[in-house]
């Protein structure tokens, strides 16, 4: 628990902020998890925030120029800086605030929203130097497992075995065939406050942590799970289910990093088996028993190993 | 008036800097910017310099974060050269169409390979379709006047475009010479207050960086080009009121000796120093040469450009970078083809000369000319030639 | 920019400072709706009133009535089919939309 949460009583189905920063007429496809996790988000943020939008589907689907989904100022600049231009409207935040240009005790959230590509592979270092930095904002990963914007081609966070249209599956490939990078972890590794990870399947968890996020002073990480039914070749009614899915197979664990310290914030005592989860997929439809059991032997380690860095308190 | 002291050209500019009241500074250190980013983190870490410093991790962070910190409504700086330059690449069109006006000094440097610190413009030869605005300096004192000038005028509301001051690498950035820093009154009087109509505030929240449907695109380039056009009037009114202010006077474009000239030379930066010295040699031995600078590159002063090269024979354009297999050097081709509908136009020639520091000496410039004079009867046979290369 | 022309008829003169959107959300002025081949009905004899309907959808389709009903308005309802797969009573069923 860290002070600056003292006075946030958490949400609850019952004291959902009516507000909606995020307006409909977006164009993200049926059934998108991306666009639940950003709406949620900016739901539990409030209207006192500057958005920020690396290039990828959430970005051109909110502002097909004359229409934008943005109800709060919101500024996109490239694909790999996100984190860097948040760092720019923070300094500036603070430097207008000290010189009596911008209401002083005026709150604003600064958040910056970017898709797996644009966080793991070609943000990371953008993300990286401004983690290390000390900014006061919160980064939301947007984490579909593929680049989709561009057509579904893998990216970091692609999980093992997943079909995309730079891994495919062939006589000499069962498709990704790297393991999914941990971005939290990586996040973590800089010491900065707060670290978490959710889905919108758990829609006050992820709220709360979005939250906790941003009430943090100083860096703050969320790594959101976002199914993409059409880059995983899922059905749209199917992205909730999914998510929980997930959640309850280990292969996403929910938890928080705040200062360091693991805290799993939903415990999976009787995991489903994976296969669960992946069969539902068209992604994952190839893959043979043998990758399966692969997939979930590495599932149960990582799980162990996330059990034992909660248990390091 | 302030004193006119010895100083080292970078500190006098990242004096200036903090004279401009800039709210942010973001930058990446890289030969031989090194000394404005330094001096300023240590006014800022002193107390004298009431700004934030963001010590980014990389050029392009750099330029990045200077649009998120322009966005909210705060006056900032940055500067870099070479490889820091073209790592900022992607971002730099972004800035102008966005309407962000940052202001940056460029250290020009040569690009890599082989990897060289020393100076050229062939870093910022790459970057001349950014739509910035894009000034010379051709001294210490030019390069701390231009720097007023640029936040002057790229914060304008008729102008609202990135501005960047190009210093010479070494030659310039690590001079030591007799400047003269303005009192803060003046610069007070010259520069007001950053106020922009549009900035991130969740009073009045935008969106700014949409996406641009190819039924938008090609009109919202229009708009920016003839916005761009536009800002050289508030240039040039901008260094009116700079005389009027500081007593000093600057135009686009500079002539030297060129009454009655039927060669000059048109050279951009600080090597027009060396220029002058070989031009009033040339004139004593009876030749007449002239010298050309150009002060603006960007918006391109078509008109006062056509104006000073009038009358001439041959005009001889040296480059400071090479663009290979092309029709000449970047800024030969373009004073070609701005003179190609002016009727009697002079011939022009176009040297490269002064790469990856190679001297360029009053001699070099004298055979320039004196090539420029052999031209002036004879077509030359290629479209550009090397200068001081060794066979 | 004159507020509803179609984009297409937009002169360059009349592109806004930066190609900045100034009207916030003004989204809502996109229908998705259009995109719809099914669409939700909700059975209020089933319903709960628990609001997962309202939460769950990426569209914003769900707005609470005075009798405390979570109902749909099919504006931007792209019939995604969300609600009716979270709804823990079985109270929304997805039906081909008529042409």
């Amino acid at each position: 628990m860290l002070k600056e949460w003292a006075k946030f009583k958490g949400f609850s189905a019952k004291n959902l902020p009516k507000e909606e920063p995020f307006a409909p007429g977006h164009r993200a496809c049926q059934g998108c998890g991306e666009v639940l996790a950003l709406r949620l988000a900016l739901k539990a943020l409030g209207m006192n925030v500057i958005a920020i939008s690396a290039t990828g589907c959430m970005e051109i689907i909110s502002s097909p120029f004359p229409y934008t989904s943005w109800r709060v100022p919101w500024l996109h600049v490239a694909f790999e800086n996100a984190a860097a231009v948040a760092s720019g409207v923070e300094a500036a935040l603070r430097a207008l605030k000290r010189k009596g240009r911008f209401p002083r005790n005026r709150r604003v959230d600064v958040v910056a929203f970017a898709g797996d590509g644009g966080t793991a592979d070609i943000g990371l270092q953008a993300l990286s130097g401004a983690l290390e930095r000390g900014h006061d904002f919160v980064y939301i990963c947007l984490d579909n497992e593929a680049y989709m914007n561009t057509g579904v081609q893998r990216s970091g966070c692609t999980p093992y075995g997943a079909m995309t249209t730079t891994s495919p599956p062939g006589k000499k490939s069962i498709g990704q065939m790297t393991w999914k990078k941990n971005v939290p972890a990586i996040a973590a590794a800089h010491g900065i406050p707060y670290v978490a990870t959710a889905t919108p399947a758990f829609f006050l968890d992820l709220m709360n942590k979005v939250k906790k996020a941003a009430l943090v002073e100083g860096p703050a990480y969320v790594h959101i799970y976002s199914p993409c039914p059409t880059g995983w070749g899922t059905k749209g009614e199917d992205s909730i289910t999914l998510a929980k899915l997930a959640v309850e197979t280990r292969i996403f664990p929910l938890y928080e990093v705040i200062e360091g310290k693991y805290y799993i914030t939903r415990k999976i005592t009787k995991p489903k088996p994976v296969e669960e989860y992946l069969k539902r997929q068209r992604r994952f439809r190839h893959l043979t028993e043998e990758e399966i059991r692969k997939i979930q032997a590495r599932v149960d380690a990582e799980y162990e190993r996330l059990l034992r860095l909660a248990e390091c308190l | 008036m302030g004193k006119r002291i010895a100083k080292e050209v970078s500190i006098a500019i990242a004096e200036a800097v903090k004279q401009c009241r800039v709210d942010v500074i973001a930058a990446y250190p890289i030969t031989p910017q090194t000394h404005i980013v330094e001096h300023l983190s240590e006014l800022v870490a002193n107390g004298e310099l009431d700004a934030e410093y963001i010590t980014v991790e990389s050029e392009h962070s750099a330029i990045s974060a200077c649009l998120g910190s322009v966005a909210t409504g705060a006056r900032t700086f940055t500067s870099t050269a070479s490889q820091g330059l073209a790592l900022m690449h992607e971002i730099l069109f972004i800035a102008p169409a966005l309407r962000l006006p940052v202001v940056m000094v460029v250290a020009n440097r040569a690009l890599s390979a082989p990897i060289s610190i020393w100076n050229d413009h062939g870093d910022i030869m790459a970057e001349r379709d950014i739509g910035w605005i894009q000034t010379f300096a051709e001294n210490g004192q030019e390069a701390v006047d231009l720097v007023y000038h640029a936040f002057r005028v790229a914060e304008d509301r008729r102008v609202m475009f990135p501005a960047i001051v190009n210093i010479d690498g070494f030659t310039l950035s690590h001079m030591i010479e007799p400047i003269e820093l303005p009192d803060q009154e003046q610069v007070d009087r010259y520069l007001p207050p950053f106020r922009p109509r549009y900035k991130l505030d969740p009073r009045k929240p935008l969106s700014m960086g949409p996406v641009g449907i190819p039924e938008i695109y090609t009109e919202a380039k229009k708009a920016q080009d003839e916005a761009f056009k536009n800002a050289y009037k508030v240039i040039l009114k901008a260094w009116d009121e700079f005389e009027e202010v500081f007593g000093r006077r600057y135009r686009p474009v500079e002539t030297y000796r060129m009454e009655d000239a039927e060669v000059a030379l048109l050279i951009m930066g600080s090597l027009a120093e060396t220029a002058m010295t070989a031009v009033d040699r040339m004139r004593e031995a009876g030749k007449r040469v002239g010298l050309v600078r150009l002060r603006l590159w960007r918006p391109f002063p078509l008109r006062d450009f056509v104006k000073a090269v009038k009358g001439l024979k041959v005009l001889a354009v040296i480059d400071r970078a090479l663009s290979p297999g092309a029709t000449g050097g970047p800024v030969g081709t373009e004073v070609r083809s701005a003179l190609y509908q002016v009727p009697g136009r002079p011939r022009v020639v176009n040297f490269i000369a002064g790469l990856g520091g190679r001297d360029v000496t009053v001699e070099d410039f004298e055979e320039m000319a004196d090539r420029a004079y052999v031209y002036m009867k004879k077509k030359p046979k290629e479209p550009y030639e090397m200068i001081g290369v060794k066979e | 920019m004159p507020k509803g022309k179609d984009t297409a008829l937009i002169s360059w003169k009349e592109v806004p400072f930066g190609c900045y959107i100034l009207e916030p959300g003004n989204s809502v002025g996109f229908k998705t709706g259009d995109w719809r081949s099914f669409r939700p009905v909700l059975d209020k004899e089933k319903c709960v009133k628990c609001g997962q309907c309202y939460i769950m959808c990426p569209d914003m389709t769900y707005t609470q009535d005075e009798e405390g009903y979570y109902i749909a308005d099919l504006t931007y309802c792209k019939g995604c089919g969300i609600c009716a797969s979270v709804c823990p009573k079985g109270a929304i069923t997805m039906v081909v939309e008529e042409v």
